[in-house]
């Protein structure tokens, strides 16, 4: 049940060199993936590259051709209003859930946005938000 | 000055000759009591009469690193073990180690070299000594203690790391002499620097033995000029005792006592021997040895020996400044690693893809090794966290079997060289 509400999302390893990012994005180009959100997560010495893209195993097969390492992982989306405030609100729920948020990133199109964020047990936590009565976004609403 | 001024003054032709007395005796010994090396002469088809002149040494099998590592622990020892009075460990070429023992008597002649060596370059009587070498299973702390109490010296065993206590210390008691690697006492300089200590001024130190890594004469220019002391070169492996020779104050080649061992070159190629002046490998012969015995011991460092008098009057062959290896032997902070030993630790380490480079820089005075490994399909995480905690168990790993610490840093597959034929993994950025 949960399961449909689950997100795809590709993370991909860059070491941090100059030029590496250009060259994850040309393979991304290459594969013709198209990106809905993005982020870069970087320590020391190396990166994580994190995306959300719109065919993700077609795009996580063509990666994987070109030798990147690309994995993929379930993350929740929940929409958020383009406002002041509108954080503060999914900020609430998810700490009123005591979900423990390991990262997250925003994508924003006109006044709708959406929230993607990475937990532990995704299915446990889509549960509980579903049961809360909060809207979990499918990967169709994106 | 001298510490045994008849033979270190000996006549050049009545040293060969002695030199050939033992090591026709030693060799006698050898093919009777030892099973390793009645073997290996076997092997080679000479026996102890086909030793006729000093020369004839060429005749006898080398020895390697490997053959102590495959007789460990004590299967090359040709003294019963109860009259082993001490063990030294170092580490050996893929994890497992390279064990050294003493009899009392090897001891004291380890004790002697180090004598001659340490009058030779005025360090004795009323003389205060720091020894900032590591003590315990390395050689260099007890190995110049011993010969720093022989000479009469007050001894600071002082060890290595609490550099600010080390540098009160030394300016507390008065000290005058340090032994300790070139690089550590660079970052003594710079400690003391940090501190508001001039070692010229706020100090009585003068004199310095420095050793057990390869360093220049451009970083003795430094040193002196830094620093206000007169630096020496000193010479060992654990293999052949530990720090047994060093130069004199003429510093012009490290003197090797003529009655301890014999030195030869060769070409690492092809096992030639090599006249005077002719770099190549250097090969010794320990003649005074009991418990572990070393004939033609292959080290693998690069440098050419001369045979002439030195300006000092002392007659025993030197050898010049070690010049680099002839296999890949790093020696970081003082410590051999082998490029093979990362390797090995490695490749027990399921999350490996196997493509690693080992780059070594110096920063300050201090050297740093990195291993940089590629990240595989299965051991990448989308959460930093895990990748950190990779990053840390592969550096402790490392640690457990180098014994140093090193940097690990995470690379993406295919990032790092691959390599038709021989390997070249290590890249090494110092300039010494």
């Amino acid at each position: 049940m949960s399961s449909e509400y689950l997100i795809k999302q590709l993370s991909v390893f860059i070491n941090n060199e100059p030029g590496r990012l250009a060259q994850i994005a040309a393979a991304l180009k290459e594969c013709n993936v198209n990106m809905k959100a993005f982020n870069i997560a970087e320590s020391s010495g190396f990166g994580v590259f994190r995306a959300i893209v719109d065919d993700p195993d077609k795009a996580c097969a063509e990666l994987s051709k070109k030798g990147i390492v690309v994995k993929e992982t379930n993350v929740i989306a929940i929409p958020m209003v383009n406002r002041p405030g509108g954080l503060l609100d999914v900020a609430k729920i998810i700490g009123d859930a005591k979900i423990n948020v390991e990262y997250g990133y925003a994508y924003m199109n006109n006044d709708e946005a959406s929230f993607f964020f990475r937990v532990d047990d995704a299915p446990a936590v889509i549960e509980r938000l579903l049961a809360a009565g909060i809207k979990v976004l499918k990967e169709k609403d994106i | 000055m001298y510490w045994n001024e008849t033979i270190e003054k000996m006549p050049i032709s009545e040293l060969k000759d002695l030199q050939y007395k033992s090591l026709k005796s030693l060799v006698n010994n050898l093919y009777s009591f030892s099973t390793f090396y009645h073997d290996r002469m076997k092997e080679m088809n000479v026996r102890p009469n086909d030793i006729q002149s000093l020369s004839d040494i060429t005749k006898l099998p080398f020895m390697n690193k490997s053959d102590l590592r495959d007789n460990y622990p004590t299967k090359m020892f040709t003294s019963p073990k109860k009259s082993v009075v001490r063990y030294h460990v170092s580490s050996g070429t893929t994890g497992k180690p390279t064990l050294v023992g003493y009899t009392a008597n090897d001891i004291e002649f380890w004790t002697e070299s180090l004598a001659r060596s340490l009058t030779s370059v005025g360090i004795g009587d009323g003389d205060v000594i720091q020894i900032s070498y590591g003590y315990g299973l390395f050689t260099g702390g007890l190995g110049l203690h011993y010969g720093a109490e022989r000479v009469g010296a007050t001894v600071l065993p002082a060890g290595t790391g609490s550099t600010e206590r080390q540098l009160e210390l030394m300016i507390d008691l008065d000290v005058t002499a340090i032994a300790c690697t070139p690089s550590y006492l660079m970052h003594m300089g710079d400690v003391a620097k940090a501190m508001g200590i001039d070692i010229r001024k706020d100090t009585q130190l003068r004199k310095a033995v420095l050793g057990a890594e390869p360093w220049s004469d451009n970083m003795r220019k430094y040193i002196e000029n830094e620093l206000g002391v007169q630096a020496y070169d000193i010479y060992g492996t654990s293999e052949i005792s530990g720090p047994m020779f060093s130069e004199c104050s003429e510093k012009d080649g490290i003197h090797v006592w003529g009655d301890t061992a014999i030195v030869e070159i060769i070409d690492p190629e092809t096992g030639e021997s090599l006249g005077p002046g002719e770099k190549g490998e250097l090969v010794m012969t320990v003649l005074k040895k009991e418990a572990m015995p070393m004939i033609r011991y292959r080290i693998k460092d690069l440098t050419s020996v001369m045979e002439e008098e030195c300006a000092c009057g002392r007659t025993s062959p030197r050898i010049r400044r070690i010049d680099g290896r002839s296999d890949d032997m790093l020696i970081i902070r003082g410590i051999n690693v082998f490029p093979s030993q990362v390797e090995h630790t490695l490749m027990h380490m399921p999350e490996m893809t196997g493509q690693y480079m080992i780059v070594v820089d110096r920063v300050g005075a201090l050297d740093l090794m990195t291993v940089q490994v590629e990240v595989g399909q299965e051991t990448f995480s989308d959460k930093i966290d895990d990748m950190l905690r990779l990053k840390k168990k592969i550096s402790s790993e490392l640690k457990k079997y180098l014994n140093i610490g090193i940097d690990v840093e995470l690379m993406s597959p295919g990032s790092l060289p691959r390599f038709e034929g021989k390997a070249k993994r290590v890249i090494d950025r110092r300039k010494l």
